[in-house]
């Protein structure tokens, strides 16, 4: 085969996994409600119920409690939405439908890579619902259409890099009950990040991690992204290249470990 | 089995509170999450809202003695879960048929399955409090107030647990249990459990919070920590617990009663 | 490109964790267009051989080529040139049959127009039309294994491997699955390795027959040498005078040694050398003029072939003739 015969077919097969993986999604219930559902919630728990924090002398956000949320909420529900993307892996190794997938491709990458572009295609469905229960709310917007199209790159890498940790466990467990595993680490970094107000006032040892945990980045440049301040916009594209890099890796060693096992 | 039938009520409800809590002790994994999740939520909730203690009105000086509640009540939930898919599972593994070959009653069926929700209830409690107090959390009713505190936790547990015990019984799946389990917590968040009534802006969210009965419940735990006596508060958050409890119990009852009749 | 052997297997080796060497060196040739029926009990090491030729298992020792391409190296090609249904079908039960087929299509990167036409063709071919819309979850397990089978030859490989594809069909669905991998082979050339616990299915389809027990290869041949080479065929004989026992034994001693017959009044013989004496036996019966009743021969089946080399009955000891048939209790047989 061809160079770029190798190319067309592992596109392919890439194409081939995310349309599966879209089309379940909106062909049950079951996956998709909780996705959309569980962010949606916490949009409307937290934006709603906490506002008035923001009215603390030294919380410096400018556009409003409601963004300030949204744009966390963008992050962890593209975080959690390659979590779930990981489950369905899990299950398919766990059920033999990957086998499939595996006597099919050409090139194995071509199937994570298909997980991967399912996910974010999932949680932009995800981000739709949010955004627009967002506008209903109220949420103030000062960014421009740039700032939130990168905000949107910036949310998809982290559905692709969370989608491809998740995976490498899938496949090296090859279980649905690697459920937890996937998603304790994944949260515990999420909520030891400025969740509820700007990092500054974050208290305690809580401080201390979140100045260390990449996420706090993400979110701020996230935040700064809506606000139309553009924030730590290098030291966020060099933690989500330095992840993403981190879990191609794993999720390579994840597909080679399923591919020992059969 | 022999024993439990010609045992008399109070023995039969041991007997069971007894395997259910046995159940719960030989899978200690099964309690580590529940009693784990609550205080990592604890610790990072109180340096993430420390800052809104600064705002005038609220009603404390640290976050974390305003939050010490909140543990309670996930506690209380994830009784309730733990407890409502053990009654599923005997369900489905048909042990719940073979009971109802003996001439056990339907009470204290009832009232063993709560006991082993309430003793992991009641562990969580103690050591929810024992970690507030060890971080500094003073708790302002003194200890006879601890002591009303774990009475109310407790009576919270219950109220939960027969909720559990009621959506096992109707839908006789664990994953019907399971599925019910995002509820407990929209009620928990859609609460004043994280913030006092009177300072949420949203005036839709304080109306829900108003209305949620988990509040008042919360309330009541609160009181005890931060500001004292505070017999209204103590008295909704009892009553509230005490309704619930009555009305799931008389649901469950029922649902028993058909359960049984049907298998 | 065409390629005198299909499939060449040479010293193969594939060890799990905990030691179990599931195959224990292998070797093995299948021609272009040749049907191979893999035979073997629960357990032998016919799907993970399956797995390692299909490279969804790398193998621990040894070499195999697939379509002239290793196994273990060129896994990309070997995959492009095969067609598998595995022993537990990989469905998505979320998927409906057209979608699976679609689905397959993609993967296997046939173009977008010709999908839907093939996958039609397929499913017709398989019988699954009108089952077509629904989701798998809903079909029955041999509906399953039929839709499994439809995507295995979606893509037209010019190598199909079928692990155990008739376990859990009907009389009917066998047959017509029979009919399916003969026109496969006969009509498109398309080379078949395919496994089996069942004697006739190999005796019937295969052109060639591998016996694999605990690992190993332990007979292989087309089924008439097998079976010439273990066993010889019976001649039976029941002369229309009871009288005439001794002197028909007598006349046939010279072909072979006397053993047990079925009938009552009947002698058996074994045939030295083979069928190919019957015209013979004939000939001398008339000649001692013997006025024949019965005359049968019994050709050896393939479980002869088994026990021989085992000492063990791969089928049921109950279907089993002689005493020695009925074997020790194998820990991984399962009762069929
Ligand atoms: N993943 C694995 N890990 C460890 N041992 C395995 C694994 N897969 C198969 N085996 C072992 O290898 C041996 C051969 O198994 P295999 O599945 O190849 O047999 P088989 O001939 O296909 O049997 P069956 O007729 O039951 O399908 C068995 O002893 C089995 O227990
Ligand atoms: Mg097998």
């Amino acid at each position: 085969m061809t160079a770029a015969g190798t190319v067309a077919r592992t596109r392919s097969v890439a194409l081939s996994v995310a349309w599966r993986s879209v089309h379940n999604a909106f062909h049950n219930p079951a996956i998709l409600l909780p996705s959309v559902l569980f962010p949606l919630f916490f949009f409307m728990a937290f934006a709603g119920g906490l506002s008035s924090v923001q009215n603390v002398p030294e919380f410096d956000y400018r556009s409003g409690y409601t963004s300030f949320q949204f744009a966390f909420i963008c992050i962890q529900s593209a975080a959690f939405g390659g979590v779930f993307t990981g489950f369905a892996i899990a299950g398919d190794f766990e059920f033999g439908f990957a086998r499939r997938l595996l006597l099919a491709a050409p090139n194995r990458s071509g199937i994570v890579a298909g997980y991967m572009i399912g996910a974010m295609v999932r949680w932009m469905f995800v981000l739709a619902v949010v955004f627009s229960a967002a506008l209903i709310s109220g949420m103030r917007i000062d960014g421009s259409l740039g700032h939130l199209l990168a905000l949107l790159v910036l949310a998809l890498v982290v559905s692709a890099t969370s989608t491809l940790w998740a995976a490498g466990i899938a496949m090296r467990l090859r279980t649905m009950q690697a459920g937890p595993v996937m998603q304790m680490p994944i949260f515990i970094l999420l909520f030891l990040a400025p969740v509820y107000v700007p990092l500054h006032l974050v208290a305690g040892w809580v401080h201390d991690v979140a100045q260390l945990n990449p996420f706090t980045a993400l979110l701020e440049t996230a935040r700064g992204f809506i606000a139309g301040e553009p924030t730590k916009v290098a030291l966020s594209a060099v933690c989500l290249v330095a992840m993403f890099t981190l879990v191609v890796g794993w999720a390579r060693g994840g597909l080679h470990s399923a591919e020992r096992a059969g | 089995m022999t024993a439990l039938t010609h045992s008399p009520m109070p023995a039969q409800v041991g007997l069971l509170a007894a395997r259910a809590i046995k159940g719960t002790l030989r899978n200690p994994a099964q309690m580590v999450f529940p009693i784990v999740f609550p205080l990592v939520l604890l610790a990072v909730n109180a340096a993430g809202l420390d800052a809104a203690t600064d705002l005038p009105g609220f009603p404390a000086d640290s976050y974390l003695d305003f939050a010490l509640a909140i543990p309670f009540m996930q506690g209380a939930l994830f009784a309730a879960l733990n407890g409502g898919q053990d009654l599923a599972r005997d369900i489905e593994g048909g042990f719940l048929d073979r009971l109802a070959m003996t001439p056990l009653s339907g009470a204290a069926l009832l009232a063993g399955q709560l006991g082993g929700a309430l003793f992991m209830g009641l562990i969580s409690a103690v050591l929810y409090l024992a970690v507030g107090v060890a971080f500094g959390v003073g708790i302002a009713a003194g200890a006879g107030g601890a002591l009303v505190l774990l009475l109310l936790s407790l009576a919270i547990s219950s109220a939960f647990a027969c909720l559990g015990t009621f959506v096992a019984l109707r839908g006789g799946t664990g994953e019907a249990v399971q599925g019910f389990f995002p509820l407990f917590f929209v009620l928990l968040f859609l609460s004043s459990a994280f913030f006092p009534r009177d300072l949420i802006e949203h005036e839709w969210f304080r109306t829900i919070a108003t209305y949620n009965p988990v509040s008042y419940m919360v309330e009541g735990i609160r009181s005890l920590v931060i500001s004292g006596w505070d017999g209204q508060a103590l008295a909704q958050a009892f009553a509230i617990a005490l309704i619930a409890i009555v009305g799931f119990l008389a649901l469950s009852a029922r649902a028993l009663r058909t359960r049984l009749v049907r298998t | 490109m065409t390629h005198e052997r299909a499939i060449d297997v040479a010293g193969l080796v594939r060890e799990f964790k905990g030691g179990v060497r599931a195959v224990d060196g292998i070797d093995l040739h299948v021609a272009a267009g040749e049907i191979y029926g893999f035979l073997g009990p629960n357990g032998a090491g016919k799907s993970t051989t399956v797995k390692v030729l299909t490279t969804l298992l790398p193998p621990s020792g040894g070499r195999a080529t697939v379509a002239g391409f290793d196994v273990a190296r060129e896994g990309a090609k070997v995959r492009a040139s095969i067609g598998v249904a595995l022993q537990d079908v990989a469905l998505d039960p979320m998927l409906t049959g057209r979608e699976h087929m679609r689905l397959q299509g993609g993967l296997q990167g046939i173009p977008r127009a010709e999908r839907a036409r093939r996958g039609a063709e397929l499913l017709d071919r398989v019988g699954l039309s009108d089952a077509a819309d629904r989701r798998s979850k809903t079909y029955s397990g041999g509906m399953k294994r039929r839709l499994d089978l439809a995507l295995a030859l979606l893509h037209n490989p010019r190598i199909l491997f079928l692990d155990e594809p008739t376990t859990g069909l009907d009389v009917q669905s066998r047959t017509a699955l029979w009919d399916e991998v003969e026109r496969l082979a006969r009509q498109e050339g398309t080379t078949v390795f395919l496994t089996t616990q069942y004697l006739e299915e190999a005796d019937v389809l295969a052109d060639r027959v591998g016996i694999i027990d605990r690992g190993t290869i332990v007979a292989e041949g087309t089924p008439a040498e097998l079976k010439a080479q273990v066993a010889k065929p019976t001649v039976e004989f029941t002369p229309r005078d009871a009288g005439q026992c001794s002197i028909a034994a007598a006349a046939l001693a010279p072909f072979g040694e006397p053993v047990a017959a079925r009938r009552d009044g009947s002698i058996a013989v074994r045939l030295e050398s083979g069928a190919d004496q019957l015209a013979d036996i004939v000939r001398a019966l008339d000649h001692a003029k013997i006025a024949v009743a019965h005359l049968a021969l019994h050709e050896p089946t393939l479980d002869d072939v088994f026990l021989a080399k085992t000492g063990r009955s791969l089928e049921g000891a109950a279907d089993g003739g002689t005493a020695e048939e009925i074997a020790p209790p194998r820990r991984d047989r399962v009762a069929a």
